[in-house]
């Protein structure tokens, strides 16, 4: 009986294998759709988009809505990766120090050097603090939050030391301005860029091994040691990853913006962040996530700020809906979690 | 904040009706599929009354209904003709419905008086009275003849004695109905029957016990009432005293089952050595030596808390090994990572498979194929169909029963759960297989399809050994039983050798007698 089951879904399943084909996203799409997670932001996000479409005349515009994901290309790779780490059933609260001591490494080396050598020192320098962050929580067993708090402390002082609390100021004629402003398909190459990493991550969450690993060590930690899971290097890739997002936002918003200072970014980024991963119905504990689910989550988050801008609503809404939003979505999050029981 | 309002109503003094508790035609459906169906009963005081059936017949569900934990979707509730609507296991207790749950509730930093108290303090003026509840408390632990220290942190005891700790905290609430899920499943058999001797004393003061168990021997010999319930229905209620084990199996299953166990295998005393532990010493074991043959059943036995997981664990290079050493076809096991373990062909089965085995919310696909996606993945990349196909054949060769593997573990009853870990230790095609309580909380049917897969991955070459607190399974699946008690073997036995007398004789001696 078990083997008639499972036979007949096969055909579904096999069509489903036409790895990246047509039919198979169409069918993961249908798949997707059936998990009340999805719904949860795919829904809300939708109905935003085409209130805010009517309401607002501007809003439908293509510049507008380049504008929009090219403000949020840092803060969707930082999310992107972070969401590895909540699946993996860790934290990263170092994102925006980290992102923050990117843009001024960056900046101070692309002020007198190649902009390649700007570029790779700040991702280095992200990919440090988190494999720095992986390794304290794996091997020392410290609390995820409590580590990646302390670190952002840290990271931040780093910051100040490395730009002497000056305000680096680049200019546009430089080859690095272009890293995140060269135009293709009209469409800034900052886009581009986070396009590429989100679905580079999405895919490495929801279609490797490493994955697969990652959720189990977010869902049951001991039941996937005990499997073969070699939890604490996943866990530690996941750290570095984040830590790595972070340092390329740093550097994808300084050429952006060619002014960088100690203090950008900082904890607010990386609440932002957090919000954004836990608005796309990723489990807050761990072991249930999905990287395009939380693309959703920052740009509905996003939508609501241009929203706000847009229709001339006083900006101090802004927070409180925000805050309304993430109750909710963590609620929810606890609600299915509870009813799996 | 509720709690408070609970202080104020100290339950001792709450009324507790002592009139019949009447179930009449409930049914509950989840998302749909019905998990009991138009179910009428009577529990009476003074009784034991014993739900049976197979794992997902309704009699935990049943049990949650009357504890308040769920609300029925049809059918009433009266007690002593009282119309009895219970929307939270708060308003239960306040009628005095008591339940010990299959799950600890244990508050692991609360200390064992803490635990026993926890929701109803004694206190005053908002205040907990230590020395008044620990004066309660041992005066109650001398009643039950428990030997807890109220002080220790309930998270440092043993799983048996924390559920000692439940079973007090609803004593200490003079309940006039107990409902137990399982509540002998983690106990070894001296605490059984202790735990017996309580239930009967609590019949004996007039409450009604409901009791939850797999154990049929255990139910014939406490009940005084046995309810068999088949996939929602209820089959029947009879009498214990007219009822056989046989007859109760037959309800259950609506079939008899001819044979508990399959039949032995001989094993071949000069097959190759697969697995040899050397003067093995870890935390929980001392000085364990023991060879094992392709093809063996090995059965470990002894009481819970002998050291008989330790062992497993140590063996599996997942514990400290002081001294000593593993040798895994003939070559030394080093390292300390299940990883490594797997990797040279020794696969571990623990002992609880929802906290230490599977990813409950995870499909059943995700949970076989775990421990060897590098079988099924090219360059770190799940190949889709071959993932699909080598699942879809182990859940054939163990007989999981489910709708489809996109399906999660949670929504699989106790023995599919088991069965997927069969099917992902298979996976790893290892030549030793430990499996540590194969068969907890799993039913009688589930049972013998595990007993029949364990026989045949012997028979196919795999050494095997199983742990496990049910003697009847040791005796009869193994070819040899180890017995343990603190943490040493006390006796190697094969054969006619192999009995209840001997293993018990070994499991409770006082002296090492090797």
């Amino acid at each position: 009986m078990t083997n008639q089951t499972t036979e007949q879904l096969d055909p579904l399943h096999d069509s489903d294998s036409g790895d990246g084909g047509g039919g198979g996203l169409r069918l993961g799409g249908l798949r997707m759709l059936n998990s009340w997670r999805t719904a949860g932001i795919a829904i809300p996000f939708l109905i935003l988009f085409v209130t805010l479409s009517i309401t607002s005349q501007p809003f439908l515009h293509t510049t507008n809505l380049i504008n929009i994901l090219d403000q949020q290309s840092a803060t969707l790779c930082i999310a992107a990766a972070g969401t590895l780490v909540l699946v993996a059933g860790g934290i990263d609260l170092s994102v925006g120090a980290t992102y923050g001591l990117a843009t001024v490494v960056a900046g101070e080396i692309a002020a007198h050097h190649s902009p390649v050598l700007a570029i790779g020192a700040a991702i280095l320098v992200g990919l440090f603090v988190g494999l720095i962050n992986g390794l304290i929580v794996t091997v020392f067993k410290i609390n995820a939050l409590i580590t990646t708090l302390a670190m952002s402390f840290v990271i931040g002082g780093l910051a100040v030391k490395v730009s002497g609390g000056n305000l680096i100021v680049l200019s546009s004629n430089s080859g690095f301005f272009k890293f995140a402003n060269a135009q293709f398909l009209t469409v800034p190459s900052a886009v581009w860029m986070t396009l590429v990493f989100v679905v580079i991550l999405g895919l490495l969450l929801s279609r490797t091994a490493f994955g697969r690993f990652t959720v189990a060590s977010g869902g049951n930690a001991e039941a996937a040691r005990l499997a073969g899971v070699r939890v604490n290097l996943i866990r530690v890739v996941a750290f570095t990853l984040s830590g790595g997002a972070a340092g390329l936002g740093g550097v994808i918003d300084i050429s952006r913006l060619l002014s960088a200072q100690a203090g950008s970014g900082g904890n607010a980024l990386a609440f932002t962040v957090l919000a954004g991963i836990v608005v796309g119905g990723t489990s807050i504990a761990g072991g249930e996530g999905s990287v395009w689910r939380t693309g959703i989550g920052v740009l509905f988050i996003a939508l609501i700020g241009n929203g706000i801008d847009l229709l001339g609503v006083d900006p101090l809404y802004q927070q409180i809906v925000l805050g309304v939003i993430l109750l909710i979505a963590v609620g929810l999050d606890s609600w299915a979690r509870q009813r799996r029981r | 904040m509720s709690a408070r309002a609970f202080d104020e109503h100290p339950l001792q003094t709450v009324d507790t009706p002592g009139g019949d508790l009447v179930v009449a035609g409930v049914s509950k459906r989840y998302g749909g599929v019905p998990a009991l169906s138009d179910v009428s009963l009577t529990i009476e005081p003074g009784k034991v009354h014993s739900l049976i059936g197979e794992n997902g017949a309704g009699k935990s569900t049943l049990g949650k209904i009357i504890s308040g934990v769920i609300e029925p979707d049809e059918g009433t509730l009266t007690l002593g003709g009282v119309p009895l609507v219970l929307r939270s296991p708060r308003e239960a207790i306040a009628k005095g419905i008591i339940t010990i749950a299959q799950e600890l509730a244990i508050v692991p930093a609360l200390t064992v008086a803490e635990n026993v108290y926890l929701g109803s303090e004694v206190t005053r003026g908002g205040f907990v009275r230590r020395r008044e509840s620990r004066r309660r408390f041992r005066e109650l632990a001398d009643h039950v003849g428990f030997d807890l220290s109220p002080d220790v942190r309930a998270g440092n005891l043993s799983t048996a004695d924390q559920q000692k700790v439940e079973i007090m905290r609803a004593l200490s609430r003079n309940a006039s109905i107990v409902v137990m899920d399982e509540p002998s499943a983690a106990l070894s058999s001296n605490e059984s029957a202790a735990l017996h001797e309580i239930i009967r004393s609590l019949a004996r003061r007039g409450s009604a016990v409901v009791l939850i168990s797999h154990f049929l021997s255990e139910v014939l010999s406490l009940s005084d009432t046995i309810t068999t319930l088949r996939d929602g229905h209820l089959v029947r209620t009879v009498d214990a005293a007219g009822a056989t084990e046989d007859s109760l199996i037959e309800g259950m299953l609506g079939r008899s089952l001819s044979s508990v166990f399959p039949q032995k295998a001989p094993v071949d005393e000069s097959a190759p050595i697969v697995l040899e532990v050397d003067h093995l010493s870890a935390p929980g074991v001392t000085d364990c030596s023991f060879v094992l043959h392709r093809g063996e059943i090995l059965g470990i036995s002894g009481l819970v808390g002998a050291g008989r997981s330790e062992l497993a664990r140590a063996i599996f290079r997942d514990a400290k090994v002081s001294h000593g050493s593993v040798r895994l076809g003939g070559s030394n096991l080093t390292g300390h990572s299940p990883h490594r373990s797997i990797g040279r062909g020794l696969v571990l089965i623990p002992e609880s498979r929802k906290e230490m085995g599977l990813l409950m919310g995870r499909s059943v696909k995700e949970n076989i194929s775990l421990s060897r996606l590098d079988l099924v993945s090219r360059l770190g990349w799940i190949a889709g169909f071959r993932e699909r196909r080598a699942v879809s054949k182990l859940m054939e060769k163990t007989t999981v029963k489910a709708a489809n593997m996109a399906l999660p573990a949670t929504m699989l009853s106790g023995g599919n759960q088991q069965k997927l870990l069969f099917a992902r230790s298979l996976m790893c095609s290892p030549s030793v297989l430990i499996a540590d309580e194969p068969t907890r909380g799993v039913d009688v049917g589930s049972k013998r399809a595990i007993y029949d897969l364990l026989v045949e991955m012997a028979q196919e070459g795999m050494g095997i050994i199983v742990i496990s607190s049910e003697l009847e399974e040791v005796l009869g699946l193994a070819h040899r039983t180890l017995v343990m008690r603190h943490g040493r073997f006390t006796a190697d036995l094969r054969g006619d050798e192999m009995n209840e007398q001997s293993v018990l004789a070994a499991a409770f001696a006082e002296t090492n007698a090797t």
